[in-house]
C-alpha cells in the first residue's frame, strides 16, 4: 500500500504485528486489550489537556490570565491538579451511605468510558462495530443519570439531594431531544452502526464532503444535538445542578479527594464522548473536509474536530449566563423537542424530493418557519418584549 | 449450561432477591437495576441485541429513575424503624414457592430439555424497522395511543392541585 | 449454548421472586417493583422461546418483548403517579395503613 495509506493505518498495522507474537488461544483477549488500552490512555490524556485549555480559555474570555505558574504558560497544571486530588483527605460523612457513596463515581466513570466503545476514531479503528452502536451509546448514557442520583442521595445532605434531583430532571428532559436529533441521521443512513454512518459520509462530490451537517436537516440536527449534549453533561449554560450557588457544588458536594477527581473525569469524559458521537453522526467522523486533504491520516481529522467541539463548549461556557431551572425545562420541552420532531419530518421530505435547489428551499423553510414561530412563542410567554430600562445607582 | 449463562443468571437472581429483600428502598431499586442489567445481558446472549439495549434504555433509564423519584418524594421525615415486610410475609413467600414448584414441574415435564437449537438469526435494526412498519404497524399505533394515554393519565393523577400542600 | 429449560427455569424463578416481593412487602413502591419483575420474567420467557423456536427470522418474540417493555414502562409511570397521589392523601405509602375505603 502507498505511504499515505500506511500512515493512515499505522495503528492497525502495529496492532496486527503485535498480535502475531501472541499464542493463538490468547489472540481474541489480546486483541480486545490492545484495542481498549489506547482509548483508556488517550482520552484521560485529552481530559488533562482539556482542563488546562478550559481554564486558560475561560480566563482569557474573562480578561485574566488563568493558571500560568506550573510549567510554561501553565500547561503542566493538570499534573499539579492530579497530585492535589490524590493527596487530599478522602472525607466521607458519617451519616452517608458508605457503599453507594463509593459506587457512584465508579459507575459514572465506567459508564463514561463504555461510551467510547462504538466511536470510530479512524479508518478501520473502532473498538467494536456493533449492529446497534448508536443505541448502545444512548443506553449507556442512561446509566450516567443513575450514577448522578446515587451520588446525590448517598451523601444524605439536603443540598446534594436537591442538586441530584434537579440534575436528573434536567438530564432526562434533554435525553429525549438528544436521541431524536440522532434519529434523523439514523433515518438518512439507514443503519444504527456507527462505522456505516461514517462510511456513508466519507465520499465527496467535487471537493465538498457529504457530511450530514451540510444539509438543512443535518445542520439543525447538529445544533439541537449540541444543545442537548451541553445539557446532558451539565455544562454551562445548563449547569444549575452543579453551580447552584457558587459555594455549593450540588450533587457532589460531599465528595473530596480522589472521588471528586473521578466525578470531574467522568463529566469531562461524558462531554467528550457526546462530542465524539456528534462528530460521528453529523461531522463525518474521520473524513477529511475537502477531497484534496484526504492524504492527512484519518485519526488526525477526528481529533481536530473533537478539539474544535471542545473549544466550542468552552467558548459557550465563557459567554452565556446560566439558565434557571424553569427556563431550562421550558426550553427543552417546548422548543427543542418540537424542533427535533419537525426536523425528522423535514429529513423525510428531503429523502423523497428529487435532488436540486427546490429541496434545499423547501426543507429549509420547513425548519426555519417553526423555529421562528416557536422561538417567539416560548420567549415571550404572553408578555410583549419591551424596551429595556436601565437603573443606575444614585 | 454454559459459564456465561450461569454468571448472568447468578447476577440477575442476586439483584432481584436483594431488590425484594432489602429494607432500604433506594438500595432495593439499585439492586433491581443490577437485575435489569443482568437480564439485558441475557437477552444479548440470546441474540436479541436490540431488545437488550431497549431494556437498558427503558427500564434503567426510565422505570428505575421513576421509582427513585417516587421514593424520594414519598419518604416521610421519620426514619424506617418498622420491619419492611408485612406480618404475613411467610404466607406470601410460601405462595411464591408453590408457584415456582408448579412451574418447575411443568417445565421439567415438557419437552423443553432436548430442544434442538436453530441457526443463529441475524437481527438487524433494519429488519425490526421493517417489521414494525409492515406486519406490526397496528400494535405500533396502539402503543403510541397507550403511551399518550398513560402520559396524560399519570399527569392527571399526580398533579399538584391548587391550594393543596405537598 | 444452554438448553431452553434452563432459561425457562430462570424465568420461573424470577417470576416467583417478584411474586414473593409483591405479596409480602409493606411499601407500595416495592409491590410495584415486584410486578415489574414479573413482567421482566415473562419477557425473558418470550425471548428464550423466540430463540429456540421454529422460525427465529420472523422476529415475533423480539417484537412481542419490545411491546411488553413499552407497556410495562407506561404502567409503571401510571402506578407511581397513583402512589404519589396516595401519599399526598394519607402521608404514607405503607399498605398496611390503607385499610379503609373512605377518603
Amino acid at each position: 500500500m502507498s505511504h499515505v495509506q500506511m500512515l493512515d493505518q499505522i495503528f492497525v498495522i502495529v496492532k496486527h504485528w503485535l498480535l502475531a507474537y501472541v499464542p493463538a488461544g490468547w489472540q481474541p483477549l489480546a486483541s480486545a486489550v490492545m484495542s481498549v488500552v489506547p482509548v483508556l490512555i488517550l482520552f484521560p490524556l485529552l481530559f488533562a489537556i482539556t482542563t488546562v485549555l478550559e481554564r486558560k480559555g475561560l480566563a482569557r474570555l474573562q480578561n485574566r490570565y488563568g493558571p500560568n505558574r506550573v510549567g510554561p504558560f501553565g500547561i503542566l497544571q493538570p499534573i499539579a491538579d492530579g497530585v492535589k486530588s490524590l493527596t487530599k483527605e478522602d472525607i466521607v460523612p458519617r451519616s452517608a451511605d458508605q457503599m453507594v457513596h463509593l459506587l457512584a463515581p465508579l459507575l459514572l466513570v465506567t459508564a463514561a468510558f463504555l461510551g467510547y466503545a462504538v466511536i470510530p476514531i479512524g479508518r478501520g479503528m473502532v473498538i467494536t462495530d456493533m449492529n446497534g452502536g448508536v443505541l448502545f451509546f444512548f443506553a449507556i448514557s442512561s446509566l450516567v443519570e443513575l450514577a448522578v442520583f446515587m451520588a446525590g442521595w448517598s451523601s444524605r445532605s439536603k443540598y446534594s439531594l436537591f442538586g441530584a434531583m434537579r440534575a436528573i430532571a434536567q438530564m432526562i428532559s434533554y435525553e429525549v431531544p438528544l436521541v431524536l436529533a440522532a434519529v434523523v441521521v439514523i433515518m438518512a443512513a439507514g443503519t444504527l452502526s456507527t462505522v456505516s454512518i461514517v462510511n456513508a459520509q466519507a465520499s465527496y462530490s467535487g471537493i465538498f464532503p457529504h457530511w450530514f451537517v451540510f444539509t438543512p436537516w443535518g445542520f439543525t440536527g447538529f445544533a439541537l444535538f449540541m444543545v442537548a449534549a451541553t445539557a446532558e453533561s451539565n455544562r454551562s449554560p445548563f449547569d444549575l445542578p452543579e453551580g447552584e450557588s457558587e459555594i455549593i457544588a450540588g450533587y457532589y458536594i460531599e465528595y473530596s479527594g480522589f472521588k471528586f477527581a473521578l466525578f470531574f473525569l467522568g463529566e469531562y469524559l461524558g462531554m467528550m464522548a457526546t462530542s465524539a458521537m456528534a462528530i460521528t453522526l453529523f461531522l463525518g467522523g474521520w473524513a477529511a473536509p475537502f477531497s484534496f486533504l484526504t492524504w492527512v491520516p484519518s485519526y488526525f481529522w477526528f481529533f481536530a474536530k473533537l478539539l474544535a467541539l471542545i473549544c466550542g463548549f468552552i467558548w459557550i461556557r465563557g459567554t452565556l449566563p446560566r439558565l434557571r431551572m424553569d427556563q431550562l425545562m421550558n426550553f427543552s420541552w417546548k422548543f427543542i423537542l418540537p424542533m427535533t420532531v419537525i426536523n425528522i419530518i423535514a429529513a423525510g421530505v428531503w429523502r423523497f424530493m428529487p435532488m436540486g435547489p427546490w429541496r434545499w428551499l423547501v426543507c429549509s423553510l420547513m425548519i426555519a418557519g417553526p423555529f421562528i414561530v416557536l422561538g417567539r412563542a416560548t420567549s415571550w410567554q404572553g408578555k410583549g418584549v419591551a424596551v429595556r430600562k436601565y437603573r443606575y445607582a444614585e | 449450561m454454559t459459564i456465561t449463562f450461569l454468571i448472568l443468571a447468578g447476577l440477575t437472581i442476586a439483584g432481584t432477591v436483594a431488590a425484594m429483600g432489602l429494607r432500604n428502598l433506594i438500595h432495593c431499586v439499585l439492586a433491581l437495576t443490577l437485575g435489569f442489567v443482568g437480564l439485558a445481558a441475557l437477552y444479548m446472549h440470546l441474540g436479541a441485541q436490540f431488545a437488550g439495549f431497549v431494556q437498558i434504555l427503558v427500564y434503567i433509564g426510565g422505570v428505575a429513575i421513576l421509582a427513585v423519584f417516587a421514593i424520594m418524594t414519598t419518604q416521610s421525615a421519620e426514619p424506617v424503624t418498622r420491619p419492611g415486610s408485612a406480618p404475613f410475609w411467610v404466607a406470601g413467600t410460601l405462595v411464591a414457592t408453590g408457584v415456582f414448584a408448579v412451574l418447575a414441574w411443568a417445565i421439567h415435564g415438557s419437552g423443553a430439555h432436548g430442544r434442538v437449537l436453530p441457526a443463529e438469526p441475524v437481527v438487524t435494526a433494519q429488519q425490526i424497522g421493517f417489521a414494525l412498519m409492515r406486519g406490526y404497524v397496528l400494535p405500533l399505533e396502539l402503543m403510541g395511543l397507550l403511551l399518550t394515554v398513560a402520559l396524560i393519565g399519570a399527569v392527571v393523577v399526580a398533579i399538584h392541585e391548587r391550594g393543596e400542600s405537598i | 449454548m444452554s438448553p431452553l429449560s434452563s432459561y425457562l427455569l430462570l424465568s420461573a424463578l424470577l417470576f416467583s421472586i417478584g411474586l414473593a416481593g409483591a405479596l409480602s412487602r409493606r411499601s407500595a413502591i416495592l409491590v410495584l417493583i415486584g410486578i415489574e419483575l414479573m413482567l421482566n420474567a415473562a419477557n425473558l420467557n418470550l425471548i428464550a422461546f423466540w430463540r429456540y423456536g421454529a422460525r427465529p427470522e420472523a422476529l415475533t418474540g423480539v417484537m412481542f418483548a419490545i411491546f411488553s417493555i413499552t407497556v410495562a414502562a407506561s404502567e409503571a409511570a401510571v402506578g407511581l403517579g397513583l402512589i404519589l397521589a396516595m401519599y399526598r392523601h394519607s402521608k404514607t405509602t405503607d399498605l398496611d395503613k390503607m385499610t379503609s375505603m373512605r377518603g
